[in-house]
């Protein structure tokens, strides 16, 4: 609707959607006190090698059900310059992704990988290391019934004092389980546990990552004993540069409301006397409207029955004809 | 100080995660194999101390499989998007909170006394319809030739122009505060170019039709046999324009025809008649005329003449 404002020059117009779908998905995007799970996007620069795009096609396949990868390259991307942001920044917004993958290669950093993540659509923090020792899930060879299925919940495991003592692994730690984490769920089906992210702090600037396949072997108790298997991809990640959240910013980030929204339990009423009373609702019986039986000729029983009694008679007719044949 | 290692890993059952903060590598592994099953090692303690608790949560079963109530997360991960921010009360909102106006719940149906039913208050056959209003008596204070309906249907109109502009002023005022619902979006729908601030006029259809007229009048033929698009109208005024003056002058008038030719012998016999008459174009084209009738030949053929010996602007009046 067209509208036409009185004192400023600019004519301002107030757009709403058209459809139900399109005011569906304004409102899932919306900010909200209890998010959905954040979406990632995979992307490359310029110039990407061999391992970088085997990597982001590979994390792709891994986070099938919360992942956008676009196959363009994609020249004025430069993370960590104050002006390469803008394009990330507009793709997360239209795509509403809150973590970026950016693969990329050169000869000053081969097989760079950078991490980040948006808060409110803007670069919240970035960490870039390099990708080394890689190996393709195609590589490993398994039985097949233990392959984790698309869209399970991990396992996500961090050993090594490294993550707690050095501040660029702490924040590394911190990514990585942003972004394997997928959707947090309530309820959870003990069935469906099939993988784990095994991160490793090798020295204070490496990390070994890999993903394994659980196996639930019995043991004695209602607990199963696990055992893992190497299945998906594994890399050794070098840390590169990094750049650490705005103190303000993370601070505004980590904020979260404590209470949670009460769901309006409708149709129910509490009565001193009576108790806790419920309303029922009955649909209008419209006796005029009841649906007759189907009277047509062929369907009538006399008649499906008079037909099968037929059959039976010239059937054995016909046998009598045979036998006296 | 323990001197054993710490088996105590952090572990948040929410986000499936564990941290084992007190492994060492006791040496430098020796080769790549060794270093992997040692990390799928410890990775397997770890998953195996989240299963143990895991497993030992209550339990409901489901088609699926046993289904477990996970608790929420221990670890805190930074937000995506910002909190939701407060709406600010639109202008109804603040005058009823001032005023101590209460929200009445308004019912779907509604009994209509003019033809003693029950109807519904919005949508078809509504109650107090607009529209079904057969008579609207006169009163002492209108006048004469208005028409009542048109006038009713002119204050609903203004009526809905008015809310239209206070929903616009109350989105806004949200918009400022940065809590526009999720559904609304504002956009500029045009920029003025001008520095005023008025909009730029858009050209009307006679305007548009008398620029093509305009073009017509700078042809020869006054666009007489100028190519028509089709839809074209023909050109208002056709033809070359002549204006006559008046043989006889109007009475009481000026008579024009005598004014015309005052002002051109005015200019010829006036004071600097010579700024009207470039005499040194004169003389050149005189004597280029004697030149040519001298000679009966074309200049072609004859050598050139050197033109720096004349001298034609000798006579030039200054």
């Amino acid at each position: 609707m067209g509208q036409v404002a009185g004192k400023s020059s600019v004519m301002m117009e107030i757009r709403t959607p058209k459809t139900h779908k399109a005011k569906r998905v304004l409102e899932k995007r919306a900010p909200k006190l209890v998010e959905n799970g954040k979406k990632t996007l995979i992307l490359h620069g310029t110039k990407t090698s061999a391992t970088v795009s085997s990597v982001l096609m590979e994390l792709y396949r891994l986070k099938k059900g919360g992942a956008i990868k676009y196959s363009r390259r994609n020249e004025n991307i430069r993370p960590f310059e104050s002006g390469g942001e803008t394009s990330l920044e507009f793709f997360s917004l239209k795509t509403d992704c809150s973590i970026f993958v950016y693969g990329s290669h050169s000869k000053k950093r081969p097989d760079n990988l950078v991490l980040g993540r948006m808060y409110d659509h803007h670069v919240y923090d970035l960490i870039e290391v390099g990708i080394e020792n890689f190996k393709s899930l195609l590589s490993f060879s398994y039985d097949k019934k233990i392959a984790p299925h698309e869209g399970s919940k991990p396992f996500i495991c961090f050993t090594g004092e490294g993550f707690e003592n050095v501040q660029e692994l702490k924040q590394l730690k911190e990514v990585l389980t942003d972004l394997f984490r997928g959707e947090v769920v309530e309820n959870l089906n003990l069935t469906g546990l099939d993988r784990a992210y095994i991160c490793t702090a090798v020295s204070p600037a490496k990390v070994f990552l890999t993903h394994c396949a659980i196996k639930l072997k019995k043991s004695g108790t209602i607990v199963p004993r696990i055992e893992l298997v190497e299945v998906g991809p594994s890399m050794d990640l070098v840390i590169r540069r990094n750049r650490f959240p705005n103190e303000g910013l993370r601070k505004e980030a980590m904020k979260s409301s404590k209470d949670k929204p009460k769901k309006k339990v409708k149709n129910v009423d509490q009565d001193d006397v009576l108790g806790k009373l419920g309303r029922v609702y009955i649909p209008e019986q419209e006796v005029g409207k009841i649906p007759l039986p189907d009277k047509s000729k062929g369907v009538k029983r006399e008649r499906r029955e008079g037909k099968v009694k037929k059959n039976k008679e010239e059937g054995s007719a016909s046998k009598k004809l045979k036998e006296s044949e | 100080m323990d001197t054993e290692m710490d088996q105590i890993y952090q572990i948040d059952v929410g986000n499936l995660l564990a941290f084992n903060p007190n492994h060492r590598f006791s040496s430098a592994p020796s080769s790549r194999e060794e270093l992997v099953k040692e990390c799928v090692t410890e990775g397997t303690k770890l998953v195996q101390a989240i299963a143990d608790t895991l497993f030992n949560f209550p339990s409901t079963e489901s088609v699926d499989g046993p289904l477990v109530q996970l608790p929420p997360p221990t670890t805190k991960l930074p937000r995506e998007k910002h909190l939701p921010r407060p709406k600010p009360p639109t202008k109804w909102e603040e005058f009823a909170l001032k005023k101590g106006i209460q929200k009445r719940k308004k019912d779907k149906i509604v009994y209509d006394e003019t033809t003693d039913k029950f109807k519904r208050r919005h949508g078809y056959d509504r109650v107090n319809d607009d529209n079904d209003i057969p008579i609207i008596e006169a009163k002492a204070s209108d006048e004469p030739g208005e028409d009542p309906f048109a006038k009713r249907l002119d204050d609903k109109k203004k009526r809905v122009d008015k809310q239209q502009k206070n929903r616009l002023q109350n989105l806004k005022s949200a918009a400022k505060a940065g809590a526009l619902p999720s559904h609304v979006q504002l956009a500029a729908s045009a920029l003025p170019i001008t520095g005023t601030k008025a909009q730029p006029k858009k050209l009307g259809k006679e305007e548009l039709g008398d620029v093509a007229g305009l073009a017509a009048t700078s042809t020869a033929s006054g666009g007489k046999f100028d190519k028509k698009l089709p839809g074209e109208k023909p050109p208002k005024k056709q033809g070359k324009h002549h204006k006559y003056l008046p043989v006889v002058p109007r009475y009481g008038w000026v008579d024009e025809e005598k004014e015309q030719t005052n002002k051109v012998l005015g200019k010829l016999l006036s004071k600097h008649s010579h700024e009207i008459l470039n005499v040194g174009k004169a003389i050149n084209m005189y004597n280029d005329k004697k030149e040519k009738k001298k000679s009966g030949r074309s200049d072609k053929l004859k050598p050139k003449k050197d033109i720096t010996k004349k001298k034609p602007y000798a006579n030039k009046a200054k």
